[in-house]
């Protein structure tokens, strides 16, 4: 899993590029972490253009940060989720909290 | 049965990709859909998650991967020979998780209810847990 980010304008982009199960859910949540805590922005722009395949496991990551960041105040947009991610996130009732942005 | 395959690999994270993607290419002489092999990534990638977190939570042990392939659908069986699941009930219940402080989701078991078409979980106490799932071709899921 590679993470790339830049901040625009209140934004923090977050680009993902892999495969997100539990080999590597461990250091994406804490990358996302490291991320929410050292950057001031208002809403982290979730890019998962790059992610090809994720499961319940990378779901409940993606969850977790939406969490953290309800918690402090600021939101959590996904972008360019692919048809196989999107069924996970739809059947996990995932769109239920986190918006889509396209 | 026109084909049938058989792997075992220790209970390790980085082999989830492995098996998914092997599964995935077993399948292939069938003309699935995208979609159709995606489900099927999925499904494998939530079983084999399921024997290395639950069935062996963490420690050593090996998963059996099995697969038959049908004129028009994969049975697919994964095994490990860890705890067991206490409550099968329960366990597949959606939200249902023994582990909410790894930010677990708990909807392992509902992923694969509904990207496959039939599924069918055995497991005892101190033995371990298969669970075999079925994949129809060119068929609508009717849980989707």
């Amino acid at each position: 899993m590679t993470i790339n980010f830049k901040l625009r304008g209140n934004n923090l982009e977050v680009f993902l590029f892999g495969e997100l199960d539990e080999s590597v859910a461990v250091k994406t949540r804490e990358t996302l972490n490291y991320l929410i805590d050292t950057y001031s922005f208002s809403a982290m722009v979730l890019d998962l253009k790059g992610v090809n395949f994720l499961d319940s496991t990378g779901m409940g990551v993606v969850l977790g940060r939406y969490k953290k960041l309800r918690r402090l105040g600021r939101g959590l947009f996904l972008r360019n989720v692919n048809a196989q991610v999107d069924k996970v996130f739809a059947t996990c009732g995932l769109y239920d909290i986190v918006e889509k942005q396209y | 049965m026109i084909n049938k395959m058989k792997v075992v690999v220790p209970a390790l994270s980085k082999n989830e990709g492995f098996c998914r993607s092997l599964v995935a290419a077993f399948c292939v002489e069938l003309s699935p859909t995208i979609e159709e092999v995606n489900d099927i990534k999925t499904a494998v990638s939530e079983a084999v998650t399921n024997a290395i977190v639950h069935g062996y939570e963490g420690q050593n042990g090996d998963i059996v991967i099995e697969a038959e392939l049908y004129n028009d659908s994969v049975k697919i069986s994964v095994t490990d020979f860890g705890q067991g699941i206490e409550n099968i009930d329960e366990a597949m219940q959606p939200f249902f998780t023994t582990k909410p402080e790894e930010e677990r989701s708990g909807m392992g078991f509902t992923v694969m209810q509904t990207f496959m078409n039939d599924i069918d979980v055995v497991s005892e106490k101190g033995k371990g847990t298969t669970v075999t799932m079925t994949k129809y071709f060119g068929r609508v899921n009717a849980r989707t």
